[in-house]
């Protein structure tokens, strides 16, 4: 298909071939400081994955094992290229298996919230009546309330764990992505092209398929990815609070707690952290722009 | 000029519209406290662990019992839940169980005018910078001050607060303190009693939303430059200062009114990192010690709090902005 269109640039028919993405992804590539924030975070997601199998191949250390006699040291090439910390953990492994938790409960925070937000918003804006009035009624008490208190008590009375924290910030998330989905649909659902299919007959499921999906993904996309980086931050905050995961799990925001106790003699411990959650959360706010830029309609030829 | 911010006078009925929308909003404060309390009553109550717990030695289980008995936390929840609406009622937030004697409403007094006035200054400053680098950065634009102004903006929006923090005590502490032979550094703790304690804090708490309005004001400042209008007033030969003010910024300042809500919520949820990191005896730091201490009175007094204000907050912008934008209707 990109072949032809290739060949006969000047068939106007052709370029109608283009779909959503390929012309989104050419779009996207052409953003520089995106491609690169994207590979950053493909990086960091891959580095992340395959710390298990770094370690057991012996390029880094297990981030739990204590080693005391070998403690504070400073970042160096050789053994410990970016430390140890008070109790001689080294921190390189510490920050790619806190890569671990950041990532994964970013991502799947936003799976959450595409079920939780996407499914609400989907049901109020195609059913309306009073269906939508519960449902953005119970949306607009939970949108009153600050995210961050809110993900404060519910981690504290289920628990610190990694999972009721993947749970607390994702139910507290899904709100703005319910009031996005829900007034796409009804703008869509006004469109021509659904009242054309309406009156060819086609089945209410297809046209949520075929006409209502594909219509509301873009900005879907745009907000999910730019929730990554509030979900990180979130969780990252929960540990430095001392509310979070604790000190034996290797984490980002438990690594500033740690280190923030002894931040005028090992500054080090805290900013290797800071880095990487800020540079991670760079790139994702980065990719964002970049896809938004890509998939806005208006902003397409 | 005057016309324009106060429409009520022209417009007959409006006023009375404003009052009914008014009081709808205030009425819809109703229910959504309600379930704020709710929620938080529950969760507060299933939490596991109890506030009588101690690290090392526990209490005796007569002590505990006389402590559920004096607290009535050996009731059934419901009949607890209706005692605490019943007292809510009243303004009587209970007593905290983790200050023995002292009651949530005197706890809460003492710790507001901290957190009050540290999220005061930052409004202020926030507004200040915010704004004034926005349409700087708007007037040259593609200048070297426009790009310092968008760049922080991008950097600022990512970083989060507690890392600004954290970066200005490791500068503005330790590395001031041995740059200048240990004679001089700015306090990381303590009450924000003075300037100099206050700077490292309200520093921390503005830094996100300064970059967050000035690329607001940035964006929205460019669009009325662009206008018919301004192009007239440039062409009648007014100075830059004239234009600027009177015809540009009225105009770009609208879309800055709507951030102000979201910019009061964050406030709050900064107030509660910024309070932990510099150890200030606000409502933050208090509602984080009393979810660690399982202080339901003092963690639901202080939830409530914290609700009330939000949607009070909001109702506020929503008003001011149907003064400032007379496009804007009720509904």
């Amino acid at each position: 298909m990109a072949q032809a269109m290739v060949a006969q640039p000047a068939d106007w028919e052709a370029q109608e071939q283009i779909g959503l993405w390929t012309d989104a992804w050419r779009r996207f590539r052409r953003n520089r400081l995106a491609v690169a924030s994207l590979a950053v975070v493909v990086l960091m997601i891959v580095l992340a994955a395959i710390a298990p199998i770094l370690q057991r191949l012996g390029v880094i250390a297990d981030p739990t094992v204590q080693d005391v006699v070998n403690s504070y040291q400073s970042p160096a090439f050789g053994h410990h290229l970016l430390g140890t910390d008070d109790l001689g953990r080294d921190v390189l492994s510490k920050v790619l298996f806190g890569a671990q938790v950041s990532l994964s409960i970013g991502i799947l925070v936003q799976v959450m919230v595409l079920f939780l937000g996407g499914g609400i918003g989907l049901v109020a804006g195609y059913f309306g009546g009073w269906i939508d009035n519960v449902l953005m009624r119970f949306t607009d008490i939970m949108y009153a309330f600050p995210d961050l208190l809110f993900v404060l008590i519910i981690v504290a009375a289920l628990g610190p764990t990694y999972f009721n924290i993947l749970f607390a910030i994702g139910f507290v998330a899904w709100v703005g992505l319910a009031r996005l989905v829900r007034g796409q649909v009804l703008s869509i659902k006004e469109k021509e092209y659904v009242e054309a299919a309406h009156a060819a007959g086609t089945t209410p499921f297809k046209i949520i398929i075929k006409h209502l999906l594909p219509n509301a993904l873009g900005p879907v996309i745009v907000t999910l990815t730019f929730g990554i980086p509030a979900a990180i931050f979130t969780e990252a905050v929960l540990d430095f609070l001392g509310v979070g995961l604790r000190p034996p799990q290797p984490s980002w925001g438990v690594m500033v707690f740690e280190g923030y106790a002894a931040v005028d003699a090992y500054a080090y411990l805290v900013i290797i952290p800071c880095v990487a959650l800020s540079m991670t959360m760079l790139a994702f706010n980065f990719v964002g722009d970049g896809l938004r830029d890509a998939l806005d309609p208006r902003m397409r030829r | 000029m005057r016309g324009a911010l106060i429409p009520l006078r022209k417009r007959s009925g409006r006023g009375w519209t404003l009052g009914i929308y008014i009081a709808r909003r205030l009425l819809w404060m109703v229910p959504v406290l309600l379930f704020v309390i709710f929620i938080t009553f529950f969760l507060a109550h299933v939490a596991p662990g109890s506030p009588w717990d101690r690290e090392g030695r526990q209490l005796s289980p007569a002590v505990i019992n006389n402590l559920n008995l004096k607290y009535g936390l050996d009731r059934p929840i419901w009949t607890q839940f209706g005692i605490y609406l019943w007292n809510v009622i009243h303004f009587d937030f209970g007593d905290s169980y983790q200050h023995t004697g002292q009651s949530v409403n005197s706890l809460i007094l003492d710790s507001w005018p901290y957190t009050f006035k540290l999220g005061a200054i930052a409004f202020v400053v926030i507004l200040v910078f915010g704004v004034s680098l926005g349409v700087v950065a708007a007037l040259r634009q593609n200048s070297i001050i426009d790009y310092a102004a968008v760049g922080l903006a991008t950097v600022g929006a990512s970083v989060p607060n507690f890392v600004v923090g954290i970066v200005l005590i490791i500068i503005l502490s330790n590395f001031l303190y041995k740059a200048t032979n240990e004679t001089f550094f700015l306090p990381t703790g303590g009450y924000p009693q003075d300037f100099v304690h206050m700077i490292m804090p309200v520093a921390t708490l503005s830094f996100l939303p300064i970059a967050y309005l000035a690329r607001l004001t940035r964006s929205s400042t460019l669009d009325s430059l662009r206008q018919d209008f301004v192009r007239t007033a440039w062409a009648k030969g007014l100075k830059e200062r004239f234009v600027v003010t009177r015809h540009v910024l009225k105009n770009s300042l609208i879309p800055v009114v709507t951030t102000a809500g979201p910019l009061f919520a964050g406030l709050i949820t900064g107030s509660v990192i910024v309070e932990t990191i510099f150890q200030v005896p606000g409502i933050g730091r208090a509602y984080v010690t009393s979810i660690e201490a399982r202080d339901y009175p003092m963690i639901l007094g202080t939830t409530v709090l914290y609700a009330g204000l939000v949607a009070l907050l909001n109702l506020v912008v929503d008003v001011a902005y149907v003064f400032i934008d007379p496009r804007v209707r009720l509904d």
